[in-house]
């Protein structure tokens, strides 16, 4: 843990703002306009693989191919789902991309309306056709538990720098913990592990700004449970 | 407007009824970030406005014949609280707010990145909560911050301020009684960075020449409707970007 890394300050971009940069290409959340970048969203910027772009810091999930997500059913038909992604568009989910062999007809007896599945963003098309695959590793219907939505912008904190925030939520509550791109959060465990884990991603939610939040979110685990755990591995 | 002379809207010391010049705005705040279920959200106050906006979505449209398999729709109304006039408002809307919802729409319309989402809704409510002359104007510019909160890509906000004529002036930002008693309101929204003008009515009669200094005055005073837009979302989103370098980038 360095405290010593010089933390600069990130310029806040709002919709229409220039960004500056040599050499880069229009990445997410900027548009180009005779010859210029701007930015299209309210939010800092980023760079990656030789794009600039403006990491969104409010606003709905833009559903993204290669994103795990929690989605819930609101429809069935004889040859697909369709989930809800809390997103702006609908998604489809066919009986070939789950793991079962599915009958045709019988898909409302694997899953059904108001169940809750762990899936894939497979692709999503240039008219923001989404679609969904169940049929990987780690993908499921999810039978227990229970699912809290954040932002989907305060994702990354919930997750923490290289996932030690998950980790030690994980670690403190006992839970299995899975935190959807889409913002819903899916935790599993004992009660009291499900009502603290749950107290702290509220925590981590509101306090999302507060220096040090990770030490601050182990310090209310610490007190909780009267555990002290050592994570650092 | 113009019941002839029956209230003199400037003094002999060339001020206004507030004690305004002619091109000095009513006082402007604007909170952003204020309703918590909302996507997006702001406050506004403009003199005696007082007009509060939320944005949802984008988000799938309903019913699903309104929808455009092309571009998002943006939905926006405008709404008059019953008490937001001294006199009782009937509650509903009416001729006159089922314009304002159309022209805001076509306002907000323009700078919002529809195409990127295909078949769905940016809905826009606004509520004026107090009215003191110049509401849509105050509820196109807190309708634009609230679109910025919700993090609805656009490429650009929109400001807008009116201008008018009074006891044969031509000044800015109309008053309550100046709006009453003046010879003419010119309400004007424009995109600030290119100039581009999204709203343009009139009401009234005005000489070529005085149109032309309407027109100069309103968007001179767009351009710093624009900067208390910025200050308010800058304000609501400087924490939470300070510890952001903590972050891993996604």
């Amino acid at each position: 843990m360095s405290e010593d890394k010089e933390v600069k300050k990130r310029e806040l971009l709002l919709p229409g703002d220039v960004i500056e940069e040599e050499d880069v290409k229009p990445g997410r959340g900027t548009f180009m306009k005779d010859k210029k970048i701007y930015a299209s969203k309210l939010g800092v910027k980023t760079f990656r693989a030789g794009y600039v772009n403006v990491a969104a810091q409010s606003g709905r999930y833009d559903p993204k191919r290669g994103d795990k997500v929690i989605g819930t059913v609101t429809d069935v038909n004889s040859s697909i789902w369709m989930i809800d992604l809390n997103a702006p568009f609908p998604a489809v989910l066919h009986v070939n991309d789950v793991p079962w062999r599915v009958e045709f007809g019988d898909t409302a007896s694997y899953i059904d309306v108001g169940d809750a599945v762990l899936v894939k963003i497979s692709n999503v098309d240039e008219l923001k056709k989404v679609q969904v695959t169940m049929d990987e590793e780690g993908l499921r219907k999810l039978n227990s538990g229970q699912i809290i939505e954040i932002a989907p912008s305060q994702v990354p904190r919930v997750i923490g720098r290289k996932g030690s925030m998950i980790t030690m939520l994980k670690g403190y509550t006992g839970c299995r913990i899975f935190v959807g791109q889409n913002g819903r959060i899916w935790i599993d465990g004992d009660i009291q592990g499900q009502y603290l884990a749950v107290k702290a991603i509220k925590m981590i939610e509101e306090k999302a700004q507060a220096l040090g939040l990770t030490n601050a979110v182990e310090e209310f685990l610490k007190k909780e449970t009267g555990k002290d755990l050592d994570l650092e591995e | 407007m113009g019941m002839d002379k029956d209230m003199d809207l400037i003094d002999e010391d060339g001020l206004r009824l507030d004690g305004r010049k002619f091109d000095e705005l009513r006082e402007i705040n604007i909170e952003a970030g204020i309703l918590k279920r909302a996507d997006g959200s702001a406050y506004l106050t403009w003199g005696k406005n007082k007009v509060m906006a939320a944005v949802y979505g984008p988000r799938e449209l309903h019913p699903r014949h309104a929808q455009d398999p092309s571009k998002a729709v943006v939905q926006a109304r405008y709404n008059m609280a019953s008490f937001s006039v001294p006199d009782r408002k009937r509650p509903g809307p009416d001729r006159r707010s089922v314009e304002i919802s159309k022209l805001m729409s076509e306002a907000l319309e323009e700078i919002v990145f529809v195409e990127q989402f295909p078949r769905s809704a940016v809905d826009v409510f606004v509520e004026i909560l107090e009215a003191s002359a110049g509401t849509r104007c105050a509820a196109i510019t807190a309708a634009s911050v609230a679109l910025a909160d919700a993090g609805i890509p656009m490429s650009d906000m929109i400001a807008s301020c009116a201008s008018g004529k009074i006891d044969g002036h031509v000044v800015l930002d109309l008053g309550k009684n100046e709006d009453n008693f003046g010879e003419a309101d010119v309400p004007v929204a424009i995109v600030p960075r290119t100039g581009k003008i999204t709203l343009l009515q009139m009401d009234g009669n005005l000489t070529i020449e005085e149109y032309e200094e309407a027109m100069e005055l309103a968007i001179n005073a767009c351009h710093e409707i624009y900067d208390i837009q910025r200050e308010a979302l800058k304000k609501r989103y400087s924490t939470s970007i300070d510890s952001y370098e903590d972050l891993e980038e996604v």
